[in-house]
């Protein structure tokens, strides 16, 4: 499909993206800034005497941190899809009595607020001895990406052409055999669609963070940054650099990812 | 994106008899399920159970005691009824949370569906380097809430933000965007609609590709223009997918408690104070958490966001019977 305007679409295009991305070059732009040049007026457009001293710092004091983000994201991810991918092919596929019910609660569980579910878990977790844990955060935070997920998966699944499934169980495959072999990977792309959210949403978590391992010796890097900020209201450089950190994984993710975002959610189009 | 439930797939009972084979073995195969589905589901059912169903019960619990820090640890809390309740709706904060939760998710709704949508029809014909700006346009939605939000205060700092010496250019003077009880809520709306466009224009892009391109091609024979197209076309079309942008919108919106948070803690003088940061503050932003008042508050804010899931659902159904 090749466009008929394409230049002025172009221009227009980078116009736009880089209005749009303006406060994330800025936050780059301070993050390089020397410490006494962040009040000057007008401030710097572009850092044309950068310094690595707001990265020095936050690389000595965030890269545990960092890593702690890491692991919450991955077990969210493992969690999430274990749970959401069967549960979306029992409801899309399986034909199963109360999946109406089940998307409903699902719906409805995206909607209690994060705040609600925080006091909840805080007071288990009290008890259970689980705040300021790595594992208790990982639980916690699944549960922002597995209605997602499962809606997800059982919007994509419904999709599927049935002639297939219908073959499988025709050659004899079992509901099991079926999903491992012809329904996942079909679902590729929407199983990375998930997986995605689950680890961005657990990485830049701060609800759960701020509430569940206020005291805990291994914190996420939010709650590294919201610490930082409490305590250096004026060195905004190094506060900015922090931000960049934690900005990196989330967004080489994305762009690495992007196509399969798109395609995950554009593939349910192929149909009747 | 709609979720379409089983029964199309169901025989109708007057099918031709050349059909009769496959279709009765398609019946069993689906009652033979039945168990299969139950197993597949399983997983999710007991994790509802035990990380929504748990929390939220005991969030209720919390809510209906007088939990103080002692009584927290001891939990031999006293049981008081509604009191927490009552003394929330009737506290004066109550009303201005309600008009700021109001402001705050319609201001921010407006703005990031219509600049989605615009966004979306901009791109949905590709053009040169289309892939990658509509790519671009996805970072400030993975940044973490907080850095966006600190990243936001810097820049409407009122001494040294950018925003305030862009604005000077103009003439215009200082506006003190986080710290005057005037401004403060714009001030966290428009980073709100920030935070809000890339899913927006995932969301409606996406159902822009599922719209045929024939349909299109017909209505510029007919001689209609963009404009005219879009309205004829496009946004009827793209009705079902609308709704459930912005429903997702209305829930993440009520919720959000991130970015007010680090922007303005809510203040100054309760200005920003929506129901979930006042829930938040009550419960962790202070040295002393008072929990009970807290799930008061937030009790409050789930019936608020169930009665629009209500409306949403049923307008979901009406559409699917149409």
């Amino acid at each position: 499909m090749t466009a008929r305007r394409p230049w002025w679409k172009t221009m227009l295009g980078i116009v736009f993206t880089a209005l749009m991305l303006f406060p994330v070059y800025w936050m780059v732009n301070v993050s390089f800034t020397k410490t006494q040049d962040l009040r000057l007026s007008p401030p710097h457009i572009f850092p044309t005497d950068p310094t690595l001293d707001g990265y020095t710092e936050v690389l000595r004091q965030q890269l545990p941190n960092l890593g702690t983000s890491l692991l919450i994201g991955l077990g969210c991810v493992a969690l999430t899809l274990v749970i959401a991918a069967p549960a979306g092919y029992a409801i899309a596929l399986l034909n199963m009595r109360g999946g109406r019910t089940l998307n409903f609660v699902l719906l409805v569980a995206q909607m209690i607020p994060g705040v609600v579910m925080a006091m909840g878990f805080y007071a288990i977790y009290v008890r259970l001895g689980l705040l300021n844990s790595v594992g208790g955060l990982i639980l916690a935070d699944s549960t922002i990406a597995v209605p997602f997920g499962v809606l997800l998966f059982t919007a994509f699944m419904s999709g599927l052409p049935r002639e297939l499934l219908q073959a499988a169980r025709i050659d004899g495959a079992g509901a099991w055999r079926t999903f491992i072999s012809v329904v996942m990977p079909l679902s590729r792309n929407s199983a990375l669609t998930v997986a995605l959210f689950a680890f961005l949403w657990a990485w830049s978590d701060f609800v759960f963070a701020s509430t569940l391992a206020r005291n805990s010796v291994l914190k996420p890097v939010t709650l590294g940054i919201y610490s930082y900020i409490g305590n250096n209201t004026t060195q905004w450089n190094a506060i900015m650099a922090t931000a960049v950190v934690a900005s990196i994984p989330a967004a080489i993710l994305l762009i690495v990812a992007q196509r399969y975002v798109a395609a995950g959610v554009t593939a349910g189009a192929v149909k009747d | 994106m709609t979720i379409k439930t089983v029964p199309d797939t169901r025989p109708e009972r007057d099918a031709a008899p050349v059909a009769e084979l496959p279709r009765k073995r398609r019946r069993a195969g689906l009652n033979g399920s039945r168990w299969a589905a139950a197993g597949f589901a399983a997983p999710l059912v007991v994790y509802l159970l035990a990380f929504y169903a748990y929390p939220l019960i005991r969030s209720i619990d919390l809510s209906v005691h007088d939990y103080t820090v002692r009584a927290f640890v001891q939990g031999n809390a006293e049981f008081v009824g509604l009191q927490n309740y009552i003394d929330v709706v009737t506290s004066p904060l109550f009303g201005q949370a309600l008009g700021n939760t109001v402001v705050f998710v319609v201001g921010s709704l407006i703005f990031q569906y219509a600049i989605g949508l615009a966004l979306a029809v901009f791109f949905r014909n590709s053009f040169r380097l289309s892939g990658i700006l509509r790519a671009l346009f996805l970072v400030p939605w993975l940044l973490p809430l907080i850095v966006s939000g600190s990243t936001w205060a810097w820049m409407l700092n009122s001494d040294n933000g950018i925003v305030n010496s862009f604005l000077q250019a103009f003439g215009i003077g200082q506006i003190n965007w986080l710290t005057s009880p005037d401004t403060s809520m714009i001030a966290v709306i428009i980073a709100n609609i920030w935070l809000g466009i890339p899913f927006n224009l995932v969301i409606l892009y996406s159902g822009l590709q599922s719209i045929p391109e024939d349909v299109y091609e017909a209505a510029s024979l007919d001689g209609a223009g963009a404009w005219r197209q879009f309205w004829s076309i496009t946004f009827p079309l793209l009705r079902p997918v609308s709704a459930i942008t912005l429903l997702l919108g209305l829930v993440y919106t009520l919720k959000v408690v991130d970015i007010i948070w680090v922007m303005t803690s809510g203040g100054p003088a309760n200005s920003t104070t929506t129901l979930a940061i006042w829930s938040y503050r009550e419960a962790f932003g202070t040295g002393q958490p008072d929990l009970s008042p807290a799930a008061a508050v937030g009790n409050i804010l789930i019936i608020i966001a169930l009665i629009f899931g209500f409306i949403y659902l049923k307008m979901q159904r009406r559409q699917e019977n149409s």
